[in-house]
């Protein structure tokens, strides 16, 4: 019996070796994106405009393209998704029309995102003439999202416990009334962590945005707040070049001199943002229990 | 005073529009790929099994050449080699890490691993690439040979992009395995590491395989992590250490310099539409598996 307790030992042995291997490379990955990038971040690295053929461009309107497009996705997302969640978790029986809609949403959140950017490029840029734009590209984002979006609401609805439910419904509320007064708001912790964390995600997006948002940032005015007004910042028919899309193209297109201070200071500044999503959303989820909970 | 029965029926209504934008939305994106990408063989009178099996791509041969030769084969050879070479490299890896997580020590790994994967997760697809074109690419051509734009180094990017997924679904499907057999296990006088590997993997083999064959799907259809350390060269992939090109790669680098409407332009959306026939495949069998397991 000597043999199969020695091989327990060099087996945990193993795991433990694994697991911590897998900390030290995240470790180093973080580090040396962190360590490289934040030598090159300055003021004026993170607010002025890249400038294509000499050195010390900034990426000042890619930063502010990605939480454009972000907050835009979001406002398409959250009510669609939800919605969908919504008549998941409370309304749906067990028919065949559930089973179509839960087939779509497994289909949707299985394809890869290049496929979602070509369908925008057919059907946001080309059909609907809307050219390389904001728009096309919070759309296509939409789209990338909404699958997630809706299982992430239906769960959270889904764990809410039945007895709160009913203690409305026995007070004569109705089910919308239910839905929206009691439901909803017990489920708040979960959606708000739900909606940060997919939002890290769509923050680094960039195959699904290269043929819809674009890979091009006109000069942005900042005095033109009309969203009407075709030189506005907020205008939805200009291309955005986001930050994750600016990093793939200093490398592809390199030419920038300097392209590698570039792409080591928007990679740190992506990761800092989406590990400040991750954090958000944890410490959201904490708070917001405690709050609604009352412990 | 609101009319609540007529809310209540709007809200209902609102709920069930959601859910049918859903569908709606994935059926136009399968009727707008797919008439794209057929076009190559309805319009232009492309052979499917040339697109299929030969391996010349020269979309803008002329037809004294023979052309246009579309012979997307190193494509999908390339997008199949280096998925499936990331997979080699990290499944065992990620179901180890699910071990640790589930059975050795689950405290270390919810406070530690979890995060950790979250983070892994988080990072997007390219600054993997970036980090894999500035410190991979360069130390595979100093350390190992070639050009440093390798099989290899897409593999090695596509393997640390699939880690958390393998990791987090095994991990899953290890925890919702029932105290009592492993308790039986123990009883019996199994060690350890006996259990996990008689009694607790083929327990868990249908998640793990469904957590496998996720991860083999994501890899098949990341496109510029690839594409950035891949070094993009037509040609079979013969060798680990030389440049291949695959699906998403030359769709990433040719949609743009193309016209719509040319046979060029069509055979990248064929390959799009291949892309995503793959990926219903995945599911489909995933969904197989499940099926099997929830039958067991």
């Amino acid at each position: 019996m000597i043999n199969a307790r020695t091989s327990d030992k060099i087996a945990t042995f193993i795991f433990y070796a694994m697991a911590v291997s897998v900390s030290l490379i995240l470790l180093a990955l973080v580090g040396f994106i962190l360590f490289n990038g934040l030598r090159v971040i300055n003021l004026h690295f993170l607010t002025s405009p890249p400038s294509a053929f000499r050195a010390g461009g900034g990426i000042g309107p890619q930063i502010f393209n990605s939480f454009l497009i972000l907050i835009l996705t979001m406002i398409f997302t959250i009510p669609i998704g939800l919605g969908a969640g919504i008549y998941l978790a409370e309304f749906s029986r067990e028919n065949r029309w559930t089973r179509i809609i839960r087939i779509c949403t497994e289909t949707l959140a299985s394809l890869p995102s290049i496929v979602i950017g070509l369908f925008g490029l057919l059907f946001f840029v080309t059909v609907l003439k809307w050219g390389f734009s904001l728009i096309s590209g919070a759309l296509a984002l939409t789209v990338l999202n909404l699958p997630v979006m809706t299982r992430i609401s239906e769960d959270t609805l889904r764990s809410v416990k039945n007895e709160l439910r009913e203690a409305s419904l026995a007070l004569g509320a109705t089910q919308w009334q239910t839905i929206v007064h009691v439901v909803l708001v017990a489920a708040i912790p979960g959606l708000v962590t739900g909606v940060i964390l997919t939002a890290g995600r769509v923050f680094g997006e960039a195959a699904a945005l290269l043929y819809t948002a674009g890979i091009t940032t006109p000069r942005l005015q900042f005095y033109s707040w009309n969203p009407f007004n075709s030189n506005s910042p907020f205008y939805l028919f200009r291309p955005a070049e986001t930050l994750a899309v600016h990093i793939w193209k200093v490398n592809s297109e390199g030419l920038a001199p300097d392209a590698r201070q570039i792409a080591d200071g928007a990679s740190a500044v992506l990761i800092i943002i989406v590990l400040f999503f991750n954090i958000a959303a944890r410490w959201m989820a904490r708070r917001l229990y405690k709050k609604t909970t009352g412990i | 005073m609101v009319d609540q029965k007529l809310t209540n029926r709007l809200g209902r209504a609102f709920t069930m529009l959601c859910a049918g934008f859903i569908i709606l939305t994935t059926l136009s994106i399968i009727v707008f790929i797919a008439s794209k990408g057929l076009s190559t063989f309805i319009v232009d009178r492309a052979s499917i099994r040339n697109f299929l099996l030969t391996t010349v791509w020269r979309p803008d041969a002329p037809k004294s050449e023979g052309g246009p030769l579309i012979g997307a084969l190193p494509f999908i050879a390339g997008s199949v080699a280096v998925s499936l070479l990331a997979l080699i490299i990290i499944a065992p890896f990620s179901i180890g890490v699910a071990i640790f997580m589930s059975e050795i020590s689950p405290a270390w790994g919810r406070k530690i691993l979890q995060p950790v994967i979250e983070v892994f997760v988080g990072i997007p697809s390219v600054v993997y690439g970036w980090i894999g074109l500035s410190v991979l690419v360069p130390f595979i051509r100093n350390h190992i040979g070639g050009l440093g734009f390798s099989l290899l180094a897409g593999s090695i990017v596509l393997a640390i992009m699939i880690f958390p997924t393998i990791a987090s679904v095994s991990t899953d499907s290890l925890q919702t395995i029932s105290r009592d057999i492993r308790e039986a296990s123990l009883a019996l006088g199994a060690t350890r590491w006996q259990t996990i590997r008689m009694v607790l993997l083929p327990a868990a083999l249908p998640g793990i395989l469904t957590g496998v064959v996720l991860g083999l799907a994501r890899a098949f259809g990341e496109a510029l992590a690839v594409q950035m350390v891949i070094g993009n060269a037509v040609r079979m992939p013969d060798s680990l250490l030389k440049p291949v090109h695959t699906m998403t790669s030359i769709i990433t680098m040719e949609m743009s310099n193309t016209v719509m409407g040319t046979v060029w332009n069509d055979a990248l959306w064929s390959i799009a539409l291949l892309l995503m026939l793959i990926s219903f495949m995945f599911i489909m069998f995933i969904r197989f598996i499940e099926s099997r397991g929830a039958a067991k």
